[in-house]
């Protein structure tokens, strides 16, 4: 059925832990994949369930989220029947800004109640991963829930995320902070799936009780009185909130099993697309294990690395276990090593520059070393 | 409506006979072209990079895909309010319609289409010719020189000459002899099929044009002639610069590996002159650890585990362990077996060369082609391509 779920995807609050990376833009925009934003895996993962209405609850720094988006139509929502609103803070005042999500929701009601969806998909931007929401409003609806949060059970999951603690039958009996000790390996993907009315009943009543924050406040405190589910989503999960999550997942792409499902399993993934014409690969180019985006020009070899849109990598240079954002330049025998450049990075010549697996070395967009 | 200065006219009809399996459900301006193009693309490009917003495509072969690809211009930046692209196929009136007879012929069909606009100069160009160009230049001269008709030009090789129009240029720049495709060519500037018209000018002779019977109704055969006799002033525009016809198998090809050189005559990665495209949604392009890829053009949503050399991969295309492809052009979407081996090749969009089979010879000279679709097993036969 069509315009049964409206999206959101909701960016207030969301963490501002990658350093350079989200320096002057949010974390939905941080480019990730080789060609990618972060925000573009949950955008299409949206659309390709159909979902045709999606608000972007834009927040802090976001001219690169306009940018990026414009009219929507790269992810085909700019057609009569469907829509992209991307929604920034309906107030000046800097004390209103800081106050939590469920204040904006409110602020944005009309987006809401002008809209006939039955149910709404509440999302963050920086959960990688390729997923239909259609079975979870299935089980949703099977199980009667209030709410269901879509969850992931993996031990080692890199990135901070909340852990969910559930009952034999599904049942959310806790969530915790992605601090202290863990309660269980179960780790919420921030996906929250509930009746459209029982958003904006929450919305209300919890801002009537002075509280703001939708999981924090609204969700959480009732775990007792609404009948929250976990659904546990089994595909790949990248949870990209931290340097070192953000370079672990950016590596994992380079797993062909990854790559495949990531970018087209269920659906394939949308983006802003560029007129670069595509790699050329020159004689003297090595190229093993990467990911190589069009526009780039390779001399030189690259291993294990990922290059973004129009990278050009000069004779002689060596660039391994790297990520190289657009437009950067690497000149000739220089050597890059666990690094990464943001967009518009030039390296000189004969440069030696290297991270470690640990702690990659990054360069902030623009610089020239 | 804004009167527009200068409209253009884009040939796009050509069956393309001579690419053989290429263009069997294809018109040739759709053909792939370059890793991610097709031929077409780059006529457009010139004219949105020109200025023109205004183009009329002329269809008829083949002409689903082409019209599907080309949807209402949004890739070139040609979805206007005010002009755009409309794609023109041929079409009945109250009296009755026939197929384009030929270029002009084709023109003359659609001159309420050029009227509406009511433009002083039209721009008549093929799809078929892989170039960047711009236009607003040759207007300039056009222009400058009073012309009734500017047609560009070109040196070729005197070897290659025949296959064009040629013409003698005096040091005006005015056209003094044109013969369309000589057994014995006496000059080697071709015309590159790219005119402008003064528009009240032509309009005139694609009318006389139209009631002479004995006319094959088209530019090089019959209009540009009959206005030399008429001594109106034909001048030529000189263009340096890459430009080729691909239209043989040879010419694709070679247009192909053209692009290949260490610093190509043809630039695709000019930041001002972006070919545009629709461009396919795939991610990055996945190179394995043992591939090798070497002095060619990779396209993204290809999965390289293979060795390349010399080729132009298109997007989505899968080059399996110990497969190997060479000086060839690999389109949309093939899958290169196992062990598989590709030599001085065109493979269609969709094709699937099975684990083990070779194509092609490295000792040989000729190009092999493989068909749009085809699956190619050990067994398979492959039918020889007519020589063009």
């Amino acid at each position: 059925m069509s315009n049964r779920i409206m999206g959101v995807i909701n960016l207030i609050h969301e963490t501002d832990e990658l350093e350079h990376l989200t320096q002057n833009r949010c974390l939905a925009t941080v480019p990730f994949g080789a060609r990618y934003r972060l925000i573009d895996f949950i955008l299409s993962s949206m659309v390709n369930s159909g979902i045709n209405k999606v608000a972007v609850f834009a927040h802090t720094k976001y001219r690169s989220l306009m940018d990026h988006l414009g009219s929507g139509k790269y992810w085909d929502l700019n057609n009569r029947q469907s829509g992209l609103f991307i929604l920034p803070p309906a107030t000046d005042d800097l004390q209103e800004i800081s106050r939590g999500d469920l204040y904006h929701f409110y602020q944005n009601r009309d987006y809401f109640n002008r809209s006939t969806a039955e149910y709404v998909v509440i999302t963050r931007s920086h959960m990688v991963c390729n997923i239909d929401f259609n079975p979870i409003i299935d089980e949703h609806e099977a199980r009667g829930a209030d709410i269901t949060i879509v969850c992931k059970k993996q031990h080692d999951l890199p990135g901070k995320a909340r852990k969910v603690k559930m009952s034999s039958d599904g049942r959310v009996t806790s969530i915790q902070e992605n601090y202290g000790r863990m309660l269980s390996d179960v780790s919420s993907m921030e996906m929250y799936v509930m009746k459209k009315d029982l958003l904006m009943e929450l919305v209300e009543t919890s801002l009537a009780q002075g509280q703001d924050h939708l999981v924090r406040h609204a969700i959480f405190s009732r775990l007792n009185k609404l009948r929250v589910y976990g659904h546990l989503y089994d595909g790949y999960l990248g949870v990209v909130n931290t340097l070192e999550s953000y370079f672990t997942n950016s590596m994992n792409l380079l797993c062909p099993e990854v790559w495949k499902e990531l970018f087209f399993q269920p659906g394939t993934i949308f983006t802003k697309v560029k007129d670069e014409p595509p790699a050329r690969y020159l004689e003297s180019s090595k190229v093993n294990n990467s990911l190589i985006a069009n526009g780039c020009r390779i001399e030189g070899t690259v291993e294990n690395s990922i290059l973004f849109r129009g990278v050009h990598i000069g004779k002689g240079a060596v660039i391994r276990n790297s990520i190289i954002m657009q437009n950067g330049i690497i000149g000739e025998n220089s050597l890059i090593q666990h690094s990464i450049l943001d967009k518009d990075v030039r390296v000189d010549c004969n440069r030696d520059i290297r991270g470690a697996e640990k702690l990659p070395f990054l360069a902030g967009k623009r610089k020239t070393i | 409506m804004a009167r527009k200065e200068m409209l253009a006219m884009l040939l796009a009809g050509g069956e393309g006979k001579r690419l053989g399996v290429l263009t069997k459900d294809l018109a040739k301006p759709a053909v792939y072209f370059g890793g991610k193009y097709r031929i077409i693309d780059f006529t457009l490009s010139n004219c949105t990079h020109s200025g023109i917003d205004t183009v009329g495509v002329l269809t008829q072969y083949q002409p689903f895909e082409l019209n599907r690809y080309l949807g209402i211009g949004t890739p070139w930046g040609l979805d206007r309010s005010d002009g755009g692209m409309a794609i023109l196929p041929p079409h009945v009136k109250q009296k009755g319609g026939v197929w384009y007879k030929g270029t002009a012929n084709a023109i003359y069909q659609n001159m309420e289409f050029i009227e509406r606009y009511n433009p002083s100069y039209v721009l008549v160009i093929s799809g078929d010719h892989i170039y960047t160009m711009d236009y607003d230049l040759m207007l300039q001269h056009h222009k400058r020189c009073g012309a009734d008709v500017t047609i560009a030009g070109i040196e070729v090789d005197w070897k290659e000459a025949s296959r064009f129009g040629v013409m003698h240029v005096d040091d005006e720049d005015r056209i003094t002899a044109f013969e369309e495709k000589p057994a014995k060519p006496t000059s080697n500037i071709a015309s590159m099929g790219v005119y402008i018209f003064t528009w009240s000018v032509l309009q005139k002779y694609l009318i006389y044009d139209e009631a002479n019977r004995q006319s094959s109704n088209d530019f090089g055969k019959d209009i540009i002639p009959a206005m030399m006799r008429d001594g109106l002033i034909v001048s030529a525009y000189s263009f340096r610069g890459y430009w080729k016809d691909v239209g043989t198998i040879e010419s694709l090809w070679e247009a192909n590996m053209d692009l290949l050189a260490e610093e190509p005559s043809l630039d695709l990665s000019d930041k001002d002159w972006r070919i545009y495209s629709v461009n396919p949604n795939r991610p990055a392009q996945y190179v394995a650890a043992g591939a090798e890829v070497i002095s060619s053009m990779v396209t993204e949503g290809c999965v390289v585990e293979g060795r390349v050399d010399r080729s132009v991969l298109f997007y989505g295309v899968q080059m399996e362990k110990d497969s190997e492809v060479s000086e060839s052009v690999i389109m949309p979407n093939v899958r290169i077996g196992e062990g598989a081996r590709v030599y001085r090749a065109i493979i269609g969009e969709g094709a699937v060369i099975e684990d083990g089979v070779q194509i092609g010879d490295p000792e040989d000279d000729a190009i092999t082609v493989v068909a749009v679709g085809q699956f190619v097993a050990n067994d398979h036969v492959l039918l020889e391509v007519e020589p063009s």
